[in-house]
């Protein structure tokens, strides 16, 4: 018989936050141990959770733990042992949480969590920045970035799906948007639970789970004998990440019946003389600003990231290389950085290097603390890339956009 | 579906030695064996070994950072014969409770085969009287996890160059507070009473107690009830450290006796909220047997050398105290100002 969440939010549409969704792929990927700490933004999937545990609707262990260090310990520990896993944090809460961040990727353990996205204190701020879950991007962390609720639903799964195949074994952060994405509602089709058991098998540890039938050492000391072997083999999973996501898109579109990308989100690319590139739910108002410029007869397109980590090297050439000029948009900083851009730019400006075709590039760094991307903003720095083009020049300065002088 | 606050498959029933000679009969095989590399007279190793032959073959254990992981575990050469994992210096309290909660759940929705499983997280002195309170802390409030922590406790950070830590006696000489001309005294903080501590901060832990290697049927009884009992439990074991206490490796066991017989450290149990006195110490709290003099067990330990009378006779006035001023004489350190009148 339905219960009362399969009745009112089983298979079909319905207006859900970011958040609800999450929750509602935990449950879909029938998640065995939950562990939860109190940081705004991420911790309203919580509530969600929680709640479908206390109505019946879903079956796991659910720990509200006594810091985050304590919440990703747990589900590491859980992991280990065979179980599929979710937690999450925010901000200085994910950074408080960095040791077991760190050791939960040198284990290979398919960890999925949500990162809130929020600005790192101090001051205190709770608006997004994306630097919180940046930080773990050199460590064997997946990260995805879903700019809609209705992604949440393809990320979501692709990161169980992914994290936990066995040529991959390495945690995913799925990384939203704190109220942007986290708290705002919109219209979501949910799959149904037979759909996602045919695509997401359950996990199984294989020869590493922890187990008085498996009577193995896990993590036993290595130092300079050892460790630089343990280091290439985290790097080949990572380098294995980028196929098996393809791999597992493809049948993602196959299971639901979609057509997406697996990495990138063109948006009036055909045509475009020059291009936006960045990720999030940023690409609300460019796309809309797209459209607006595009009726002044700007030839103006959007390129979104999906994934930072595998990070679509190839196709993002393939992509930008078509442009006369890019504008990277960071909503995230990197002081000290090359010509001090952000950790996009930078990472968009390395991938492109060698490529036959090389545009013109030049970062923003906008929207920091949950500063809202206006129209404007949008049109300045398409504006300031168009000019770029048009000049044939290069123009390494990375301009602050919609700041106070 | 079962209610998931009630489901608790349960534990192992895990006889108990009582006496010392009956370990070979009960409990003869070995599940910690060659390829550690502590040092000479370690006895946070005979910890080691006493506690995975206490829990045997169908355990789970989780090891924190610390020499019992750094000195004890090396890759190619483990010594664990049953499933080992390492874990941060500071969550062994969540290693036990993750490694529980899995086994909990996968067991309760059909994943995994339905057994009681012990599970057992150890830590050292700095995982457990310093970093790691908060998850151990937290481990203790959940009854429906069937876990136990052991702290081997050799009253610093041995492994990393003897540095103080918050289980370092008044006094001692260590690499972080070495005695000088101008004080001879470096590290002015009593000992943390820590299983009492966690004894009395945490009502649904039923089992709490404390444990020496020199008495190891003691030790193994109570590792064993740790894992009987339902829900999480704490054992808090002194281990003489002959690299960080700076003696020599033939008198680890005779130190381990010294600690009690001083009175120094107590040996007690608190089942289901009561609290039991075992050895020597039942016999000192009910006056049978006296204390010796807590200068015997200093004098043999280099890292007291720079202690001069007025420390001896500091050092024995706050043991002193322990037993005649403390409601719970060795464990609990409080005075009742208003006593109910007769």
């Amino acid at each position: 018989m339905a219960t009362a969440t399969e009745q009112q939010q089983g298979a079909g549409v319905h207006l859900l936050t970011g958040s609800e969704v999450m929750a509602h792929v935990c449950r879909l990927a029938d998640v065995d141990v939950i562990t939860a700490y109190p940081i705004r933004p991420y911790d309203t999937v919580m509530q969600y959770v929680s709640k479908f545990i206390a109505e019946g609707d879903f079956d796991a262990d659910y720990i509200p733990a006594e810091s985050e260090h304590g919440q990703f310990e747990i589900v590491k520990h859980a992991s280990a042992c065979g179980a599929r896993v979710f937690t999450g944090s925010s901000g200085v809460g994910w950074l408080y949480a960095m040791e077991p961040l760190a050791v939960t990727a040198g284990l290979r353990l398919p960890m999925v969590a949500l990162v809130g996205c929020r600005a790192l204190d101090d001051p205190g701020a709770f608006g997004t920045e994306h630097n919180d879950a940046m930080l773990v991007r050199d460590l064997g962390w997946m990260i995805n970035f879903p700019d809609t609720a209705q992604e949440v639903v393809e990320l979501g799964l692709l990161s169980y799906r992914v994290a936990e195949d066995p040529r991959v074994y390495l945690p995913c952060a799925i990384a939203m948007d704190g109220a942007f994405l986290t708290h705002s509602q919109a219209t979501v089709r949910l799959p149904g639970q037979e759909e996602v058991n045919a695509f997401l098998p359950p996990y199984d540890r294989g020869d590493l789970l922890l187990h008085p039938d498996n009577p193995i050492t896990i993590a036993p000391q290595a130092n300079e004998d050892w460790l630089m072997e343990v280091r290439r083999q985290s790097s080949e999973a990572a380098k294995n990440s980028y196929g098996v996501l393809k791999e597992a898109h493809a049948d993602f579109c196959k299971t639901f019946g979609v057509d997406t990308d697996p990495f990138l989100d063109e948006y009036m690319t055909e045509d475009a003389d020059v291009v936006l590139c960045g990720m999030g739910t940023l690409s609300l108002p460019v796309k809309v600003a797209i459209r607006e410029m595009r009726k002044e007869g700007k030839k103006v397109g959007m390129v979104r990231l999906k994934w930072f980590r595998p990070f679509p090297t190839e196709e993002l050439r393939a992509s930008l290389s078509r442009f006369k000029a890019v504008g990277v948009i960071d909503r995230d900083y990197s002081f000290g950085s090359p010509y001090h851009g952000g950790i996009v730019f930078n990472e968009v400006k390395a991938a492109m290097y060698g490529a036959d075709k090389v545009p013109h590039m030049k970062g923003f760094v906008c929207g920091l603390g949950g500063r809202e991307v206006l129209l404007e903003d949008v049109k300045q720095m398409a504006d300031k890339v168009i000019s770029m083009g048009q000049n044939d020049a290069a123009d390494n300065d990375v301009d602050w956009i919609g700041v106070r002088d | 579906m079962a209610e998931t606050s009630e489901y608790n498959i349960g534990t192992q029933e895990l006889p108990l030695m009582g006496k010392v000679n009956a370990i070979p009969e009960k409990a003869v095989e070995e599940y910690f064996t060659s390829g550690h590399r502590t040092c000479q007279g370690c006895e946070s190793a005979l910890i080691m070994r006493l506690m995975a032959k206490a829990a045997g073959p169908r355990s789970i254990i989780l090891g924190s950072t610390g020499c019992m992981y750094v000195a004890n575990t090396t890759y190619y050469s483990t010594p664990w014969v049953v499933p080992w994992m390492h874990t941060q210096l500071g969550s062994s309290g969540s290693a036990a409770t993750g490694t529980a909660a899995a086994l909990r759940a996968l067991m309760r929705k059909g994943k995994m085969k339905e057994e009681p499983i012990n599970v057992i997280a150890f830590c050292g002195d700095g995982g457990g009287i310093d970093m790691g309170v908060s998850s151990i802390s937290a481990a203790l409030m959940h009854a429906k996890y069937n876990l136990a922590i052991i702290c081997y406790d050799n009253e610093s950070y041995a492994n990393t160059d003897i540095q103080i830590s918050g289980a370092s006696p008044w006094g001692a000489n260590t690499t972080f507070t070495p005695p000088g001309k101008k004080f001879r005294i470096m590290h002015d903080c009593w000992k943390k009473n820590i299983a009492a501590m966690y004894a009395v901060g945490h009502t649904r832990c039923n089992y709490v107690a404390t444990a020496d290697a020199s008495y190891p049927a003691d030790l193994i009884d109570k590792v064993r009830k740790a894992l009987a009992v339902k829900g999480p439990a704490f054992v808090h074991t002194l281990d003489p450290c002959p690299k960080g206490w700076d003696y020599d490796p033939f008198y680890s066991h005779k130190l381990g006796e010294l600690a009690v017989e001083t009175g120094l450290f107590p040996l007690w149990e608190m089942t289901d909220g009561a609290l039991t006195y075992t050895g020597i110490s039942a016999r000192q709290v009910y006056g049978k047997r006296g204390r010796k003099p807590v200068r015997e067990y200093l004098e043999t330990q280099g890292r007291f050398h720079h202690f001069e009378e007025e420390d001896y006779e500091y050092f024995q006035s706050e043991v002193d105290k322990m037993w005649d001023d403390w409601m719970v004489p060795g464990v609990i350190p409080f005075k009742v100002n208003n006593p109910s009148k007769k």
